[in-house]
């Protein structure tokens, strides 16, 4: 099969054409010679099944960066057909030379200008034969948000592959001497090829920046934003949340409950009150997390996250991150998963490391459900929100208390060079088709671990046979009895320690193993709650939950993305303790003033 | 002209770039995102804090820390 691979720099829209060239059909794949996972998708082109590869973006193909040498081991060792270069077309003039690097190569190229439209509008005007003839490949302009120019890129693509011959790998030798020649050259080409206005001036991303990045409001402008944007997403998100949890518990009635009677009875719970209300659970919660995605894609497309990063750059670089850490811990607020992986922009070890330490203290959308829950049954109406606001008070709290603690093992003299593009208003397409890949993610991680969770905590409550099912005599309440006198001294019980075990491997449980725990559901569950804790255990019990391993997936992804078992080891270690320590000094604290 | 470093300069003046000072793969940034020789910078504004600065260069718009922009040596008016 032929083979495309994409190349260019970082924001040049390099993602966006590759979904609209390939559909929602980009699988993460492994290829010969690297070992991070690129996204790949096989693609009909005209007659013939073409393999499509995204690389990862890239400054200078001679570069020491992570992502450069995974660009160079890939063309060593995979043969490519086809090299499709993007640039950023309002950018063309710092862009030009890693063009002109990749021309060296000797592949079959092809030049895609993207964002034209941004281009024309600042004046910048191309003579794209010109342009085709000094670089001597095609030069296809386009806009891959809008797909203006897309289908005559696609059809230059097919000509250019039906006439290739078969490639071979290519070998890179690097001559940084030559590459000041390649500048030169470069400005040459964009001098004879290339209109450019005298002053470039984005009016309208200068006048929003002038508010946005006002030294007084910019950050409590941003913290406005963020709350909004919260709010939004609990708003539209707990209907469709009920609605969802309505439908499968239609689902469950009318179809699932009637096979009682034909299924043998540990089978049938097994399946039943084991797998399905188990996936139930996950399943209620997509539209919180797509909205939550909808939300994150179209901040993170409109530019404002780099803002955000110039406004806390100061803050977290006394604690040993940087700008781009706290936006990270912006990110965990939905999930931690996706903000883990996002570290991957970082180059210098440590401070990967340290922002992936902070990161899993994160108040998660799944921690924030079990913590409405108890807030709401053991509080006052007017206390409650007060609680929540603590909560997430502690969270960045550990998280700046643990960076801190850590910021002299994992130091960094990372310098930090981060571009503000022009504010732009993402498609609603680009939007639903990054929230689909980041949502499609996300559930095939959590599916597997719920799954297996889900199960283990059905056999563990309804094993041994023969003795009621959450009883202190089943496994559950064994392993409960042990634990009991390490968590005893935090005000927690035998089974509140049950429940803690379970939402180890996802806090989406915590709230359903108390409910197989207590035998109840909802409200009636909720009333129980204040008879079997006071506020004091069930503040601990929220700090605990809080501090402690959010869930494997995290743990999963943190083994994937350090790929180091201590690491990851210590991570749960720190956590654990520091969620024990919170809880005891709280609860004795508390205890001690007489509460 | 005299020549200052480009956190020296006063926000809002614009300096022609003489040398950068940088290494590895923070110079190969700088120059991907258009530091060259002969350049002009212009600081646009400072966050608070002693935070990092964002700087124009062509139609570009940067943040890079203090203590980085004090590699950028540029030629600055008077």
């Amino acid at each position: 099969m032929k083979r495309i691979a994409l190349l260019g720099m970082p924001n040049t829209g390099k993602s966006t054409f590759f979904n609209r060239l390939t559909g929602a059909s980009a699988r993460i794949g492994n290829w010969p010679g690297i070992t991070v996972d690129l996204l790949g998708a096989k693609i009909l082109l005209g007659a013939e099944m073409v393999e499509t590869v995204d690389l990862p973006g890239i400054y200078d193909l001679h570069g020491f960066a992570e992502d450069e040498q995974v660009v160079r081991r890939f063309l060593q060792n995979n043969p490519v057909d086809l090299l499709c270069v993007i640039l950023n077309a309002a950018q063309i003039d710092q862009q030009l030379p890693l063009a002109l690097q990749l021309r060296q190569l000797g592949l079959k190229a092809v030049l895609v200008l993207n964002m034209v439209d941004e281009a024309e509008r600042l004046g910048i005007r191309f003579d794209t034969a010109a342009l085709a003839a000094g670089l001597g490949c095609p030069v296809c302009p386009i806009s891959a948000k809008y797909g203006q120019g897309f289908p005559e890129t696609r059809e230059t693509l097919r000509q250019l592959l039906s006439h290739a011959k078969p490639a071979d790998t290519v070998a890179l030798q690097v001559d940084f001497a030559a590459d000041e020649a390649l500048i030169a050259e470069a400005e040459r080409l964009v001098a004879r090829t290339v209109t450019l206005p005298r002053m470039l001036e984005h009016d309208l991303t200068e006048r929003i920046d002038r508010v946005a990045l006002h030294p007084l409001f910019g950050i409590p402008l941003f913290f406005l934003a963020l709350y909004l944007l919260f709010q939004a997403v609990y708003t539209v998100g707990g209907p469709l949340q009920d609605g969802v949890a309505w439908l499968l518990e239609q689902f469950r009635d009318l179809a699932l409950v009637p096979l009682q009677t034909i299924l043998p009875s540990l089978l049938y719970g097994l399946l039943v009150e084991g797998v399905y209300d188990g996936l139930g659970t996950v399943a209620s919660f997509v539209p919180v997390i797509v909205l939550f995605f909808l939300g994150m894609a179209l901040v993170e497309d409109s530019g404002y996250l780099a803002r955000i990063a110039f406004l806390m750059d100061a803050l977290m670089a006394r604690m040993g991150l940087d700008g781009r850490g706290f936006v990270m811990l912006l990110m965990g607020f939905g999930c931690n998963v996706p903000a883990l992986m996002g570290t991957r922009v970082m180059r210098s070890r440590g401070l990967r490391l340290l922002t992936m330490l902070v990161i899993p203290f994160s108040l998660c959308s799944a921690r924030l459900q079990v913590f409405v829950f108890l807030t709401t049954a053991l509080f006052s109406p007017a206390q409650a929100p007060l609680v929540l606001f603590a909560l997430y008070l502690v969270s960045f709290l550990t998280a700046f208390a643990t960076a801190l603690l850590f910021k002299n093992r994992l130091q960094s003299r990372e310098p930090l060079l981060i571009e503000l593009p022009p504010y732009r208003l993402p498609t609603f397409e680009q939007i639903v088709l990054r929230s689909w890949h980041e949502v499609h993610h996300f559930l095939s991680r959590a599916s597997r671990f719920i799954i297996a969770g889900v199960v283990m905590i059905w056999l563990l409550t309804h094993l041994p046979t023969g003795v009621p099912a959450g009883s202190p005599d089943t496994l559950a309440g064994i392993f409960g009895g042990w634990l009991e006198p390490l968590l005893r001294p935090i005000g927690i019980d035998q089974q509140m320690a049950v429940v803690l075990l379970f939402g180890f491997v996802a806090k989406e449980i915590v709230l359903g193993a108390m409910a197989v725990v207590y035998g109840l559901e909802g409200d009636a569950l909720a009333q129980l709650m204040t008879h079997q804790m006071d506020w004091v255990q069930a503040f601990s019990f929220m700090l605990f939950t809080l501090i402690y391993t959010p869930c494997l997936s995290t743990v999963a992804t943190m083994r994937g993305e350090s790929k180091s078992v201590a690491f990851t080891g210590a991570s749960i270690a720190w956590s654990l303790g520091l969620a024990w320590l919170f809880s005891f000094v709280f609860y004795q604290g508390a205890r001690l003033l007489g509460y | 002209m005299t020549m200052v470093r480009l956190s020296e300069l006063a926000i809002g003046q614009p300096g022609i770039i003489e040398e950068v000072d940088a290494e590895g793969h923070f110079r190969q940034r700088l120059q991907a995102l258009g530091f060259r020789i002969g350049k002009e910078v212009r600081p646009i504004r400072q966050a608070l804090f002693g935070g990092p600065l964002q700087v124009r260069i062509g139609s570009v718009n940067v943040m890079l820390r203090r203590n980085d922009a004090a590699l950028i040596h540029v030629w600055a008016e008077g």
